[in-house]
């Protein structure tokens, strides 16, 4: 008896649990239906991963290696070389297939570093309040007024120009967005009553600042890390191009750089890598977008 | 919500800046003098920060800090004496002291490449990145604004969603690879611009036909650099106005029966272009950001191009000197965005 009991209640459970499902699809399903709604944000996520697939499976897409004298110097786009050849004879299909490991590199670590400090000091600042949140803040708008290209340039040009130091160096430069955001976010959310409730229940402060606030805050962080990931690629291939990147790998702001005393003798040279970046930028920023949209379908409706 | 919407929209394409930030209100500030004040009373200690900032890089950078200020492949003698004349042989605290005192003097140190005072070198160039920058800026603000407009004026119209469609390129295309492609095609296919410099080398002009050769040299440079920023202003005016237009005051003035026209640009547009003052300026110092890679590319004689050029001649005093000089105008240009600010919308002074 006792022990039917039970199994029909766990089968009423399960048949509850499966209507609650098709009357209402999981999250992230849900979420997806929204983002889908954006036609150019799923372009976007086309692009981006399309891009993750090149940088992934680089060595099985082109056989030359990008630095490696392949062929004969400025032989136009062909059948053999589709984007042709460079100043040395280096196959530019394989610089513009290897250079995408860089650009995304560069972009997502820098992306996570800025937004893993940005979100710890955010989080602290809104939190905490008074004295120790106007001095954080103080900090973040002296990082925010120093121009972050220039100060990124000079780092990697007095530090030297590895790719972890670019990454770091974009990273260190970008968390002050990041901090605001996440700051504003706090500061109106410890207000809410499910904060009480938390502190009432007797919850420490860490796990209220994590597991019960930071929940509610990540929509705007994803948003903008997905912006800064666009932004670090452009850094990055900015500095590159000023001669600034890490030599031992091949990158799209070198290629550019090394292009720009052929632009007369080979167009080709400058104008597949620099497409490369542009399309990865776009894929970034259109996702971006989809995500803004997604993520808030308040602001949508507006 | 508020804070996240707006910051989320001024910091579309990553690089970001709250608007918050720029328009800080400050407590006791009720008169426009006060504001004033305040707002340059804050700035002060940030320009003494990337003063401080420089000296440190300076003596954490590896190898000896002589050579960031004096530059390299000097003998031991010029070594010798250029470090007497900066005080590097005193303690850190000393020349601390003595390092801010000299940036403020203006002396920034001496380019070994140039053998001339970083100063000098720098200032020689700031008017082509001056003309360059401003004729972009300019451009980028009224067309900006001019295509937001008319975007905003029919929401999700086939012309809106192009525009919309462009806007976003626009801020994806890497500048200086933008200024390539322009470069190959306008100069070097069509012949239609020239592709390197400020003026013709080979001829001498005077007069009208001079400043006509100069501006001929000036568009390809300064549409590549306006377009990022064209983009951003579109985008940005064309959300201001989509809001504005629902405000109540709008609904009362079509209740009024004002014409459409005058709805628009007397009434809304002014609302709307508050915050792209705002960002105008602030965008300043992206802006030299995007000028130092055009300039590379046109070979078009400014800080841009000098930034280029010693960075391969390992001119670390030009480097130093240019970062800080930059980031002082930076400084400066908020300073002035903030007070316009001010100017415009009372609401920030009294909030």
């Amino acid at each position: 008896m006792l022990l039917s009991d039970r199994t029909r209640s766990s089968d009423d459970l399960e048949l509850l649990a499966e209507r609650g499902l098709r009357e209402r699809p999981h999250r992230i399903v849900q979420f997806w239906n929204r983002y889908k709604k954006n036609r150019a944000a799923v372009v976007g996520l086309i692009i981006v991963c399309f891009f993750i697939l090149v940088s992934v499976f680089a060595p099985r897409i082109v056989s030359n290696a990008p630095f490696s004298l392949v062929a004969n110097r400025f032989i136009p786009p062909s059948d053999e070389y589709p984007m042709g050849t460079d100043d040395l004879g280096r196959d530019v299909f394989s610089g513009v297939v290897y250079g995408s490991r860089v650009s995304l590199l560069v972009g997502f670590m820098a992306a996570a570093t800025s937004t893993f400090i940005g979100t710890l000091i955010g989080a602290f600042s809104g939190y905490h309040g008074g004295r120790i949140d106007s001095m954080l803040m103080r900090i973040t708008e002296v990082f925010q007024v120093v121009p972050r290209f220039f100060m990124a340039l000079i780092l990697v040009a007095l530090f030297g120009a590895s790719v972890w130091n670019v990454i770091f160096v974009i990273g260190i430069l970008s968390w002050p967005v990041t901090a605001r955001l996440v700051r504003a976010e706090y500061l109106s959310l410890k207000e809410r009553e499910f904060i009480e409730a938390a502190t009432a229940l007797g919850m420490g402060h860490l796990r209220i600042v994590f597991s019960e606030i930071l929940p509610n805050a990540l929509p705007p962080i994803i948003v903008n890390s997905s912006l800064q990931v666009g932004s670090g690629i452009l850094v990055e291939a900015g500095l590159s191009f000023l001669g600034l990147g890490d030599p031992s790998m091949i990158s799209w702001g070198y290629m550019l750089n090394n292009a720009q005393r052929f632009l007369r003798q080979a167009w080709w040279m400058a104008s597949f890598p620099g497409m490369a970046i542009f399309l990865t930028v776009l894929g970034l920023n259109l996702v971006g977008d989809g995500l803004n949209d997604a993520l808030n379908p308040k602001l949508k409706e507006r | 919500m508020a804070p996240y919407s707006r910051s989320l929209r001024t910091s579309i394409s990553g690089k970001c800046f709250t608007l918050s930030g720029g328009v800080k209100v400050s407590q006791e500030g009720y008169s426009l003098k006060s504001y004033v004040l305040s707002r340059i009373l804050q700035a002060i200690p940030l320009i003494f920060v990337v003063i401080v900032l420089n000296f440190v890089l300076i003596h954490t950078a590896p190898g000896d800090p002589i050579v960031f200020i004096a530059g390299e492949f000097g003998d031991p003698e010029y070594y010798d004496m250029m470090r007497a004349h900066y005080g590097l042989d005193r303690p850190i605290h000393e020349r601390l002291v003595m390092y801010i005192g000299n940036v403020l003097k203006g002396d920034l140190g001496r380019s070994y490449f140039f053998r001339q005072p970083v100063i000098q070198v720098i200032a020689e160039r700031i008017p082509a990145t001056l003309l360059l920058m401003g004729t972009a800026a300019l451009l980028a603000s009224v067309l900006g604004i001019v295509v937001g407009v008319v975007s905003s004026s029919k929401p999700y119209s086939i012309r809106d969603n192009l525009i919309t469609a462009g806007s976003l390129m626009g801020y994806s295309l890497p500048v200086f690879w933008l200024a390539q492609m322009l470069l190959i095609v306008l100069a070097l296919w069509l012949g239609i611009f020239p592709a390197q410099g400020i003026t013709s080398l080979r001829i001498d002009l005077t007069g009208i036909e001079y400043v006509l050769d100069v501006l001929h040299h000036l568009v390809l440079p300064a549409s590549s650099l306006a377009i990022y920023h064209l983009a951003l202003i579109a985008r940005l005016t064309r959300a201001n106005m989509l809001e504005v237009l629902q405000e109540d005051y709008i609904t009362t003035a079509f209740s009024k029966g004002l014409s459409e026209r005058r709805i628009v640009y007397r009434h809304a547009l002014k609302n709307a272009l508050l915050p792209v003052v705002t960002v105008i300026g602030m965008e300043l110092g992206f802006m030299i950001a995007g000028a130092v890679l055009t300039e590379t590319v046109y070979s078009w004689p400014g800080l841009g191009r000098l930034m280029y050029d010693s960075i391969y001649t390992r001119d670390y005093p030009v480097l130093m000197g240019l970062f800080i000089v930059i980031s002082i105008s930076v400084i400066i240009a908020n300073l002035a965005t903030d007070i316009v600010y001010g100017l415009l919308d009372p609401r920030i002074r009294h909030r």
